[in-house]
């Protein structure tokens, strides 16, 4: 590699590093996004410059087809759909880096490693452990974005000895992994890719769909540890640099999401929570009645409140209420009322959804406050509007040492004036567990979908 | 005048010789080498350091941006187009130029998409006024 290659490289690492930089504030964050596409023009130019790169007719044709797909996707795709959009290009990344593996294979001299069959030991280990994180990613990814699509059951899929068969699974990749280092055999190659296909499979569908934002980021992780792996085989800082940047910003995530949920990442891994299995096991019958309001009632009782703090959760993006949420929280505003959005690390199904989705919904961001920011002011506060949340506004996460959720960092929408609850019926959240909330004195609960609710209390405001 | 081109054209001859000797004693050097083995601990120690750059970089992006993170990452971990570019770039048509050219497709789908979404998400996020 050239000096001046490396060189270009560099500028190119450190135009990545300076782009996630730019979203360390929203003021920034735009200006971050055009460094990084010029990191990665500086990238892909260097690298058509490359003495051994000369077939720029078929390269051209394959980069503008993806180009288009992606730009076409891109453009359309509604912002609910965020999470899975996301899922789906962490499986293509993975894609690409068994296909880049596979070619290094098949042609090493293009890559500098020697020549077919007598590939150096340390080309083969980095090639291969590169191609099996690929191929995890892979597969992974599509069992993801089928969760979230609703292509496969959100359900956890449990089954007697799952991670005895994981774990044989992994050991057999490590094996064919040594066999292959040592045979250079091209059957081997493919083994240890369809072995890695399986157990990317098998490592998501016993996760629930609520578990889905930990398991994004956490393919996010791996596409960056993938890309690096090939940054080995190519000698190729930038793609090490990168994938670092990737992987540890996709470790850091799931990190933040296992914590606002107090589960560790492991009792995410090992899958089996919520769904189906967990409310039917938890949800004990409750002879309780909760009180019932109407939306008349609540126009009423908002349009007279000072202080107004709305926490949204993943059934607002659900029944896509965030526009007509907007428009009852702008009427509080114009009646002298101070309107606030709340938001819970792990409320939506991809970190920092809820507030791209009020974003889009033209919420200005400095009214959108976490859950550190906000949760005193709550007993300051006339009235809590829960919509679409439940779980992370359940008091027995820090008095009931049985409950499953024990521990969760909550929202403490209990110490609010007055609490509505908008919700479709009185079932339980995503962990089974009954909330505490909905019968207190102070919870009216709104029954109805979030968006035909927001637009009735819009009525109500009008009058 | 023909003399001074022949003899030119046998300096080249020689010139291409010692410079594939030159080659094949480089790539000899450097299998007896054990390749790159010293790419390998140079690569750990970068890979290593620019985990501690993440680190610190990602834990300042503000919750509310999250997923444009997302969404960037996404984006710039398709730089492995790089190699996907060196895979598809020799002239001649073999299925290791094919594997090159569908991960180019794969990567650039990627980086438009990851992009131009992510662009997408910025540009709503706008102050009070």
């Amino acid at each position: 590699m050239s000096t001046l290659t490396t060189a270009a490289y560099l500028v190119s690492s450190v135009l990545f590093i300076l782009s996630l930089r730019g979203l360390s504030h929203p003021s920034t964050a735009r200006r971050g996004n055009f460094l990084g596409i010029l990191g990665m023009t500086i990238a892909i130019v260097t690298t058509l410059s490359n003495p051994g790169v000369l077939s720029y007719k078929e390269i051209g044709i394959a980069f503008l087809i993806g180009g288009l797909i992606g730009t076409s996707i891109a453009v359309k795709i509604q912002m609910t759909a965020l999470p899975q959009l996301v899922a789906a290009f962490h499986s293509l990344v993975g894609l690409a880096a068994v296909f880049v593996a596979a070619s290094a294979y098949y042609n090493p001299s293009a890559f500098n490693i020697g020549t077919v069959g007598s590939i150096p030991i340390g080309s083969l280990i980095e090639m291969s452990i590169g191609t099996a994180i690929g191929a995890v990613t892979f597969t992974g990814s599509i069992i993801a974005f089928g969760k979230l699509q609703g292509f496969v059951s959100g359900n956890p899929l449990v089954f007697k000895g799952q991670h005895f068969i994981n774990l044989l699974l992994g050991l057999g990749i490590i094996a064919l992994i040594v066999k292959f280092c040592i045979d250079q055999n091209q059957e081997l190659f493919w083994l240890i890719v369809f072995a890695s296909f399986v157990i990317g499979v098998l490592l998501i569908v016993p996760i629930g769909g609520a578990d889905m934002p930990v398991i994004v980021s956490m393919l996010n992780s791996y596409s960056g540890w993938a890309a690096a792996g090939i940054g080995f085989t190519l000698s190729n800082n930038l793609l090490i640099i990168t994938g670092a940047l990737v992987g540890s910003s996709g470790a850091i995530l799931s990190y933040i999401m296992c914590k606002g949920m107090n589960r560790s990442f492991l009792n995410v891994l090992l899958g089996g929570f919520g769904g189906e299995q967990a409310a039917s096991a938890g949800g004990v019958k409750d002879d309780r009645q909760a009180k019932q309001g109407n939306a008349a009632d609540a126009a009423f009782m908002m349009k007279n409140s000072k202080t107004i703090i709305i926490v949204p959760g993943y059934g607002m993006a659900v029944a896509q209420a965030q526009h007509a949420l907007r428009e009852m929280g702008d009427l509080l505003k114009a009646a002298g009322a101070e309107v606030r959005y709340a938001i819970h690390p792990v409320a939506g199904r991809m970190p920092g959804h809820m507030n791209v989705l009020l974003a889009e919904a033209n919420v200005p961001y400095d009214e959108v406050l976490e859950l550190d920011e906000i949760n005193r002011d709550f007993s300051e506060t006339d009235v809590a509007f829960v919509i679409g949340a439940n779980d992370v506004t359940n008091p027995a996460a820090k008095t009931d040492k049985t409950s499953a959720i024990y521990g969760m960092p909550i929202l403490d929408v209990e110490n609010a004036g007055q609490v509505f609850f908008v919700k479709r019926g009185m079932a339980s959240g995503y962990a089974g567990v009954q909330n505490e909330l909905f019968f207190r004195d102070n919870t009216l609960m709104l029954f109805g979908d979030a968006k035909k609710v927001c637009e009735d209390i819009i009525k109500g405001l009008e009058n | 005048m023909s003399e001074i081109s022949n003899q030119l054209e046998s300096l080249s001859y020689k010139a291409q010789q010692i410079a594939n000797e030159a080659s094949q004693l480089a790539s000899s050097v450097a299998e007896t080498s054990g390749g790159h083995s010293d790419f390998i601990i140079f690569g750990i120690t970068v890979l290593v350091l620019a985990c501690f750059v993440g680190y610190y970089v990602v834990w300042s992006v503000t919750p509310a941006l999250h997923s444009p993170l997302m969404g960037v990452t996404n984006a710039i971990s398709s730089v492995i187009i790089v190699g996907a570019l060196l895979a598809a770039g020799p002239v001649d048509s073999n299925i290791s130029k094919y594997f090159g050219l569908v991960a180019v497709t794969l990567a650039a789908v990627n980086i438009f998409g990851g992009f131009v979404v992510t662009n997408r998400m910025l540009s709503m996020f706008k102050k009070k006024q």
